[in-house]
């Protein structure tokens, strides 16, 4: 897909984002915002930029495909696809509640969204899947998979990067959110990883390490993991939980926790600032 | 009565499937030659993955398979499968997608390897799972007719319950499966016993030696647990009045369980209930663990005379 955006532009639309992200927790009293906050500027360099995807033409098979393994990230997922168009910005309002289709995890059914995820660990098997069966179609697409660093945990994330390696699946590429905070604390207290780069790529992938907030270094990386098409590539993406918003950054309280009062609420689409 | 094997019909049906349609894949976590799957990965390797000893990461590719369009096949043995069933729920049931887990050495037919590896829940497990059904075929001919079904209707999840030891075969060769239908095996009036898996043959022989005591006896295989042939049961507990259930699993949360459910709903008659009471399983010889387990032919005859005469011994 041609560059038709700008860096700025891009930058634009990820504050367009973290304001919905606010706005969704805020409205919903619950939610997951510092995840999503981490992750939201990969989500739209690919939405943007690097997925074939398009709203008019959802069940396209040759679309690329992109899993949210880190399923508690759903609003930044949701105002992705707001933004991109597979859903209206007005249905955001909904998020968390009863009438709306906007589940509390990432939930299949709700146009653009390719698997129902929340219980970790289950995404990259599912992106292993989606590579075979792309592979057995004989498609050029790509399936991406975001993780978080705390899900990583799960033993299962291991079982499938095995599978990754086994198959060879060039059109695979992973990327995790290395934000260092989990729901009870700082991923290096609750269960130390140590060095990731050198585990994952001592199963077999290309790793890549990049800035998960610079939309430039999110785009070369994906550029780069789409030219290699022989082995699985996982990006290390270094990000800031909560990113954008001061009182949320690297607090492990806003793993899960929309801000407590209208006031803060406030302070947070004012950090944010007018997209 | 001659007996076959339910998985090596499974493998070799799946072949023919997988001759007749290249979107049918076939996943299996390092048991293929015990499981049978093996028949379809030697003959289709393009279409076959085998996951090694990773449960979680097969259920989950499997269910990335069946988003990207294939009709997924997924077998190990029953016990191991249950490790994954959060992987069963949110990324197959949840999704509510096109992948069937075949499962082969279920129950304590397993025999030898013991308690670890008899499982006896696992009926149960599924059945709760929403948009799961689950099938416990009573013979090698049920067996490819159920393959065939899952094949050519079926697009969303399923669980199949497979054995290790070969089943006496007791339907014809033309037999096809209906999901939710079972199959009156023999009509009688007095009493009902409805069963499944290595039960119905036990219980289809109980019936002779009831007939005896001039016991006219109902055989049902009902090898269809979720959906349930409610309308079966209902009818046998009108026309016959007592029930007798026989399963080759725990009393708890099987096929005793669902009828007891639609008997006390629908129509409140006795059951009683003939199946592992609470227990892991045991080393020794298939079949004779039915009878060290109280569940052999003489136990049914016994327990369904008393059930008729409308004793109350457990």
């Amino acid at each position: 897909m041609a560059h038709s955006l700008s860096d700025e532009e891009l930058y634009n639309l990820a504050r367009k984002a973290r304001r919905h992200i606010i706005e969704m927790v805020h409205s919903a009293r619950s939610g997951h915002p510092g995840g999503s906050l981490s992750i939201i500027d990969i989500l739209i360099v690919l939405y943007f930029r690097e997925l074939n995807v398009s709203p008019s033409n959802p069940d396209d098979p040759h679309r690329d495909r992109l899993i949210l393994s880190k399923g508690h990230a759903s609003p930044g997922l949701y105002a992705a696809l707001a933004l991109k168009g597979f859903i209206p910005e007005d249905s955001l309002k909904g998020f968390r509640k009863l009438a709306s289709k906007l589940e509390g995890h990432v939930h299949y059914g709700i146009p653009g969204v390719e698997a129902s995820t929340g219980s970790l660990g289950q995404g990259l098997g599912i992106g292993v899947g989606l590579a075979l069966a792309s592979r057995l179609d004989s498609l050029d697409n790509h399936i991406f998979v975001i993780l978080g660093d705390g899900e990583i945990e799960e033993g299962s994330v291991w079982e499938s990067l095995m599978a990754g390696h086994k198959f060879r699946l060039g059109n695979l590429i992973a990327i995790l959110d290395r934000n260092g905070v989990q729901l009870d604390g700082f991923t290096e207290d609750i269960m130390p990883m140590m060095d990731i780069r050198s585990k994952v790529e001592s199963f077999g992938w290309n790793v890549l390490e990049i800035d998960g907030h610079s939309v430039e270094e999110i785009t070369a990386a994906i550029e780069s993991a789409k030219r290699q098409r022989d082995i699985p590539t996982f990006i290390i993406a270094r990000t800031v939980k909560g990113k954008g918003v001061s009182y949320m950054e690297n607090n492990p309280k806003y793993h899960g926790s929309p801000p407590e009062s209208e006031e803060m609420y406030q302070k947070a689409l004012s950090e944010i600032g007018d997209a | 009565m001659i007996s076959e094997s339910l998985r090596e019909n499974y493998g070799e049906e799946l072949v023919r499937i997988g001759e007749k349609d290249r979107d049918v894949v076939v996943l299996d976590a390092d048991l293929s030659s015990s499981t049978k799957t093996g028949l379809f990965g030697q003959k289709f390797p393009d279409r076959f993955f085998n996951m090694g000893i990773s449960e979680q990461s097969m259920v989950s590719t499997s269910a990335g398979l069946a988003l990207g369009g294939k009709k997924v096949f997924v077998s190990t043995f029953a016990v191991f499968l249950t490790r994954t069933y959060e992987q069963i729920r949110q990324s197959v049931c949840y999704n509510n997608i096109n992948v069937k887990f075949v499962v082969t050495h279920a129950g304590i037919t397993v025999g030898e390897d013991g308690a670890t590896h008899q499982i006896v829940e696992d009926v149960g497990i599924m059945s709760g799972l929403p948009n799961m059904k689950v099938i416990v075929p009573v013979d090698s001919v049920e067996t490819r007719a159920v393959i065939r079904f899952l094949h050519e209707e079926l697009k969303t999840p399923s669980y199949t319950r497979l054995t290790r030891e070969k089943f006496p075969v007791l339907n014809d060769p033309g037999y096809e499966f209906k999901l939710g239908r079972s199959v009156t095996m023999r009509d009688g009036s007095d009493l009902t016993i409805i069963a499944n898996g290595a039960m119905v043959a036990f219980s289809l022989k109980a019936a002779e030696e009831l007939k005896n005591k001039g016991i006219d006896t109902r055989v049902i295989n009902m090898s269809s647990i979720k959906p349930i042939d409610r309308e079966a049961i209902v009818k046998a507990a009108r026309e016959t009045g007592k029930i007798v259930t026989a399963e080759e699993h725990s009393i708890y949360n099987g096929l005793g369980s669902r009828v007891a459910e639609v008997t006390s709903e629908y129509c409140p008659v006795p059951v009683r209930r003939i199946g592992m009471r609470d227990t892991f399983g045991k080393s020794g010889g298939a079949w004779e663990l039915f009878d060290y387990f109280h569940l052999g032919v003489h136990d049914i005859a016994k327990i369904s005379e008393d059930v008729f005469r409308g004793g109350d011994i457990a």
